[in-house]
């Protein structure tokens, strides 16, 4: 099978083909193959260690890939770090909080990719007036409501803190997102914005990856489901042809 | 009001500030004015900025979440290497330049180590400790070279300048450096990467911030400072003594501790760590002008840090829980 066009002629976003990752000994992916299709939501599910985590950390650049090949918009691409997946559109939300407690909502809505006044060598002045004035308009967009972006996130509660993390994918303007457990730990309250936002993805021409352990969230929100076990793929459908049942079934 | 009250109780170098004031007001009773006189301000400030270029390093290292004990024989390594090389016939500005760069060399060792074997900088550092203080004595051939006061440009680190020649010239270099530091850690891009670094180091990786080129940048700067510290001691004795900084290394932790930098990493301030130096500057001659036994003094700061530790995350604590409106 090949990368390039799918059977209803659609080229998916990201393909993976035949993906694999040792961790010294442990064998984490055993030649995963995947398409994720343009705007098209998928809930990836799995027991614990089924290598969903592993899967996503590749395609976000933090692990490298031991084996296989992954196509962005068709072309190859070459993940080798967190910023080439950022610069292909692909953000992560990851499942251990990819904030840092002890810095401002708008210090950590831009680590890394700080708007600056003016650099040299890389280094430069930050510009933290638009800091503070994007990330009040990003935090809104995804109807959050935070007092002050100069708050430290350790201040939040853990659906602020997501929300913060999904404004920040956002503000990117990603054209895929993908949420790693996003909805755990969270008040029911909170876990129905989430699914609400992974719904709401579609409309906004982003490609979303949800990772879940609770089935009726991913039915809730996914257009397909996609379950893992021991490092591989084993079951790949539409919602609309599969049930709870079923995904329960094979996992 | 609350939220500024809230505010100040989060920064813990207020509270080192708040100490400081009621030190040399008790000081200055205690010696019965001799503290606050011109000519004992001039030994402090005279003095001060030593400690305080390695505070300021040490500091912005701790807030990156590493450690560098090997800042006390950097101090004595890179002016003993200036001396050695003036004596060989390089001129001072060659001669201390090299200084610096054998400085800024140690400070990439110390990281790339560091980072490369996933080893504690505690460790890495104090290896570094054992083996730059060594080469100092070896370099030195046993007896300290003096130096030729009539090649260096003495004016531009160690005379009296300014009002009632209350500062050495070595007090403007501190001066300029600490605000540049201090801007370099709050206001720009690699400062943002320094205490997300510190932080939560995971969270600086997932988001793509070069964590380990910003450690071994922290290394170096720590490094460097520590280097042109020790010159500026050895430029106002006039000889390198390969003894100097013994303890320094520890003194600068308790300074950066004192004023509020957390052990752990990504909390601290540039400030914190000026104003815990200049606090053990001042209890050292204070004790010294109220002639108390000056054994106490190692006492006092030992105390001094222990009680900042305690305080500051209570303070903190309080700060936390102290209700403004939701956020
Ligand atoms: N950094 C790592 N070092 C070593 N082994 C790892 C590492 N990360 C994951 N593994 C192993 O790889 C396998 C897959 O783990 P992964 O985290 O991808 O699972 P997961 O499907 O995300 O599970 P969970 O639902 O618990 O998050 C597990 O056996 C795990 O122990
Ligand atoms: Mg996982």
């Amino acid at each position: 099978m090949s990368a390039g066009v799918a059977a209803n002629g659609e080229q998916p976003i990201i393909s993976v083909r035949n993906l694999h990752k040792w961790y010294s000994g442990v064998h984490a992916l055993k030649g995963v193959s995947l398409d994720f299709k343009r705007n098209e939501a998928v809930g990836l599910v799995g027991d614990n260690g089924a290598g969903k985590s592993t899967l996503i950390s590749i395609l976000a650049g933090l692990h490298p890939k031991d084996e296989g090949e992954i196509f962005v918009e068709g072309r190859p691409a070459e993940i080798n770090k967190p910023r080439d997946a950022m610069n292909l559109g692909i953000e992560t939300i990851y499942q251990y909080n990819s904030m840092v407690p002890n810095m401002s909502i708008a210090r950590n809505m831009f680590i890394g990719r700080e708007p600056m006044k003016a650099a040299f060598m890389g280094v430069g002045l930050l510009d933290e007036a638009r800091m503070r004035a994007e990330s009040v308009a990003a935090i809104a967009n995804v109807d959050l409501h935070l007092r002050s972006p100069d708050a430290l996130v350790g201040e939040l509660s853990g659906g602020q803190r997501q929300g913060v993390a999904i404004a920040r994918a956002m503000h990117f303007k990603s054209k895929v997102m993908i949420l790693d457990e996003p909805t755990n730990h969270l008040s029911v309250k909170e876990t129905t914005k989430v699914i609400g936002f992974v719904k709401s993805l579609k409309e906004q021409n982003v490609t979303g990856i949800f990772i879940s352990h609770n089935m009726h969230h991913v039915f809730a929100c996914c257009d397909r489901v996609v379950a893992m076990a021991l490092g591989k793929v084993v079951l790949d459908k539409p919602i609309s042809e599969t049930s709870i049942e079923e995904v329960h079934d094979v996992l | 009001m609350r939220r500024l009250i809230k505010i100040s109780l989060q920064k813990p170098e207020l509270a080192a500030a708040l100490l400081l004031l009621c030190l040399i007001i008790f000081f200055q009773v205690m010696s019965q004015g001799v503290f606050l006189s011109l000519a004992n301000m001039r030994g402090v400030f005279g003095l001060m900025p030593e400690m305080a270029l390695v505070a300021i390093g040490v500091t912005l290292l701790m807030i990156c979440g590493e450690f560098d004990l090997s800042v006390g024989s950097v101090f004595a390594l890179s002016p003993m290497a200036m001396a050695v090389l003036m004596t060989m016939g390089w001129g001072f500005w060659p001669a201390m330049l090299t200084g610096l760069l054998v400085c800024a060399a140690i400070g990439f060792i110390n990281g790339w180590l560091t980072i490369k074997f996933a080893i504690p900088s505690f460790i890495t550092t104090l290896g570094m400790l054992f083996m730059a203080r060594s080469l100092t004595i070896v370099i030195s051939g046993g007896f300290p070279p003096r130096l030729k006061a009539d090649e260096i440009p003495m004016w531009l680190f160690v005379e009296f300048v300014g009002p009632g020649n209350l500062f050495r010239a070595s007090f403007l270099w501190f001066v300029g450096i600490a605000v540049l530091v201090a801007l370099l850690l709050s206001k720009t891009n690699f400062g943002n990467w320094v205490r997300a670094t510190g932080g939560f180091l995971p969270a600086a990786n997932a988001m793509g911030i070069p964590s380990s080129k910003v450690k071994i940048a922290c290394f170096m700067i720590c490094s460097v400072l520590a280097g042109l510290a020790g010159t500026i001691q050895v430029l106002r004795l006039g000889s390198p003594l390969p003894s100097i900084g013994e303890g320094l290394e520890l003194a600068a932790v308790a300074a950066a501790v004192i004023g509020g930098t957390s052990l752990l990493g990504g909390i601290g301030s540039i400030t914190g760590g000026i104003i815990g130096a200049i606090l053990i500057r001042v209890i050292d001659n204070g004790m010294v002008l109220s002639q108390v036994n000056s054994n106490w003094f190692k006492f006092a700061i030992g105390a001094l840090t222990i009680l900042a530790v305690v305080g500051n995350s209570w303070l903190r604590k309080r700060g936390r829980a102290m209700k403004v409106e939701t956020v």
